[in-house]
């Protein structure tokens, strides 16, 4: 009954979210709003058991993507009003196709529904639940032997997204002056000091 | 007692919520990045939804894999729009046709 409860509690919180983050007026609030949806989609995760996607959504999807569209939001200075100025001419063609595909889903569901698709069982090489391992448990033993190279390769697809990050973004500045590293290598102390025999009373040159 | 069907329709209802953000505001990427994020996520939710309810692990960890290319994605997308923005000094992506060539 509460686990009922809860899954409507957070199913109908991320639905109204994510109606706000698309119809909001203000994009920061979009992002709030999609934080919000976030932590219930997190919820509704931690409700079927299933922690350590649950957490992983809080820690990557509100930890760094909404603070990065937070950033990036309120960094940049945009004339809001003007970008919505479409909105109400988009409405008919958005929602006819939000119709054909919801329809389509629903379709689909109810097929499910109706007995005529079986959900089956995994197959004999397949991963399967035990009651006795934790999920995170379960999920690293699963990463790091029969999916370890996929593991390597999503590391790899986050160094090139991290480089090409800053490939785009990074300005060279021209007002600073910075360190030449050859110049420095290439002087040489006989260019640079003198060894004088100073007599006395003459004073020096300089 | 909660069923598989439940969190299909969560999942189906996120999607087109998705799908009609970038339909709506076509002319802010901002917001489409933001919807493109919404799919995402109902994706995400399906496979786990799948995966528990067939008892099997890889949906979990294919949703890892997701997670992982939506934030690569997502850190793409803003730096693109911010050289889009340093550029032309607006966002409005309606009307991109600079690489038409």
């Amino acid at each position: 009954m509460i686990q009922l409860v809860s899954f409507y509690i957070f199913a109908s919180i991320v639905i109204a979210s994510a109606a706000m983050v698309i119809f909001a007026r203000n994009p920061v609030h979009s992002v709030l709003w999609l934080i919000v949806a976030f932590f219930n989609a997190a919820g509704l995760m931690v409700l079927i058991g299933a922690e350590f996607i649950a957490m992983l959504l809080v820690i990557v999807y509100v930890g760094a993507v909404a603070v990065l569209f937070l950033f990036v939001v309120m960094m940049l200075d945009i004339d809001f009003a003007e970008l919505r100025a479409g909105f109400v001419k988009n409405v008919p063609l958005g929602l006819l196709l939000a119709v054909v595909l919801a329809a389509e889903l629903v379709l689909g569901i109810g097929a499910y529904q109706a007995g005529s698709v079986a959900l089956g069982t995994p197959e004999a090489g397949a991963a399967t639940v035990s009651a006795a391992v934790p999920n995170i448990e379960a999920i690293g033993g699963l990463l790091y032997s029969k999916y370890v190279f996929m593991f390597e390769t999503a590391g790899l697809i986050l160094l090139v997204a991290m480089v090409g990050a800053i490939v785009l973004t990074h300005r060279k500045s021209h007002g600073t002056r910075g360190q030449s590293i050859s110049s420095q290598v290439q002087r040489r102390p006989e260019d640079a000091t003198r060894n004088v025999n100073q007599p006395v009373g003459q004073g020096i040159e300089l | 007692m909660i069923g598989i069907e439940h969190y299909l329709v969560v999942s189906s209802i996120l999607f087109v919520m998705g799908v009609l953000g970038i339909f709506l505001n076509r002319k802010n990427v901002i917001i489409i990045l933001m919807a493109i994020e919404l799919i995402l996520l109902a994706v995400n939710i399906n496979l786990v939804a799948f995966s528990v309810f067939l008892g099997d692990l890889t949906g979990q960890i294919f949703a890892m894999f997701v997670l992982t290319v939506a934030a690569g994605e997502a850190a793409i997308g803003l730096a693109i729009l911010v050289i889009y923005f340093r550029g032309r000094g607006t966002i409005a992506v309606d009307d991109v046709n600079r690489m038409k060539g």
